[in-house]
């Protein structure tokens, strides 16, 4: 395939990821305004952070007044999970040279990235480069369009249609045809329990506590079962 | 005996080395806070992309890094299914039993749209109903 066809071939695989990253965009915009802040800031946001749910904690955090350690300490503990994407999808991008590798790591997202290995997985001959560029920088420009729009004109999305549910439908959709084999299962599982039973802790310490706490069981089961 | 320490030198001393709050009062903090998370953030993206090339992946944690969406997009969904109200809630709770109609359609379609039109629409009709 070429270039042009793995990269169109990313653009379709995360469109449907779409209807939950449009009205996220537009809340994170939208409630950047709400706080006080500029549309120059909330753009700045988008740019440099490109992370909706640190940036939605940061806004919180600027709207209470939180000191500087408290707001960056939060947002790059909400980020940290990301530490496991980019040693996830390194060995798929290991080759590639660093101009490239710079832009793909700006890039990065859950979606892009879980798209990205659940179909790397799956398929030998599609380009790494370009199917990842085509789901992230895709999301890229979706986001950017979105939080312009809501910073300058709110988020009007319909209340009753509950368009949040959208985001973890989507990995959702993802995570079901992705988990193989009794590891999977296990990582899974586990993964669930543990971020559930430590959903109320600070610093988002119960997601990262169930995906290590998930991981550690696959490698369980797998061990065992060999 | 010991000398008071005059009341306006101890609020300057305070305010010299208090922790600077950022708000929207102070543009220049924002952006300088927006900076270093968008700085942080790319570090902690770009970590393993810089240096794996440099180091092989020995094979047990290749097989921890294959396990890595299933761990991680199983701890971001499941608290949002199934924490209501500050705990977790099993029955009544709509959007687990919406999520459960929505890993059914995953399961059997694999299509990431169905999936989600199935999740909002189950979740509409559990809200009409109860």
């Amino acid at each position: 395939m070429t270039a042009r066809e793995d990269f169109a071939a990313g653009v379709r695989t995360v469109a449907p990821v779409l209807v939950g990253i449009v009205p996220f965009g537009l809340v994170a915009g939208a409630a950047a305004v709400g706080a006080g802040l500029s549309v120059a800031h909330a753009v700045g946001l988008s740019v440099l952070v490109f992370a909706g749910a640190s940036q939605l904690a940061t806004i919180e955090l600027v709207d209470a007044g939180a000191s500087l350690g408290v707001v960056l300490l939060t947002a790059l503990v909400i980020n940290a999970r990301m530490v496991m994407y980019s040693a996830s999808i390194a060995p798929h991008l290991a080759d590639e040279p660093l101009r490239w590798r710079l832009p793909e790591a700006y890039l990065l997202t859950d979606q892009a990235y879980a798209l990205s290995v659940v179909r790397f997985a799956r398929d030998e001959a599609v380009s790494r480069r370009w199917f990842y560029l085509g789901c992230a920088v895709t999301l890229w420009v979706v986001w950017q369009v979105c939080t312009v729009l809501g910073a300058a004109l709110g988020a009007r999305v319909p209340p009753w249609l509950p368009l949040e549910f959208a985001v973890p439908l989507s990995f959702l959709a993802i995570l079901v045809p992705a988990v193989e084999g009794r590891a999977g299962a296990a990582a899974a599982a586990v993964g669930a329990g543990v971020a559930v039973l430590g959903a109320g802790l600070p610093y988002n310490a119960g997601l990262l506590a169930g995906a290590s706490a998930g991981i550690l069981a696959g490698l369980l089961v797998e061990a065992w079962a060999a | 005996m010991t000398a008071a320490v005059p009341a306006v030198a101890t609020a300057d001393v305070a305010r010299r080395f208090a922790v600077p709050a950022v708000t929207t009062a102070d543009p220049g903090l924002v952006w300088l806070a927006v900076a270093a998370i968008g700085l942080g953030t790319f570090a902690i993206r770009l970590s393993f992309l810089l240096v794996l090339e440099r180091v092989s992946v020995p094979p047990l944690a290749e097989r921890a890094l294959a396990l890595v969406p299933a761990a991680v997009l199983s701890a971001l969904v499941a608290p949002t299914l199934v924490v209501a109200d500050g705990g977790p809630a099993v029955w009544g709770n709509d959007r687990l039993l919406a999520g459960a109609v929505a890993t059914v359609v995953a399961w059997y379609t694999e299509d990431i749209l169905a999936t989600i039109v199935a999740g909002m629409g189950a979740l509409l009709v559990l809200q009409a109903l109860l």
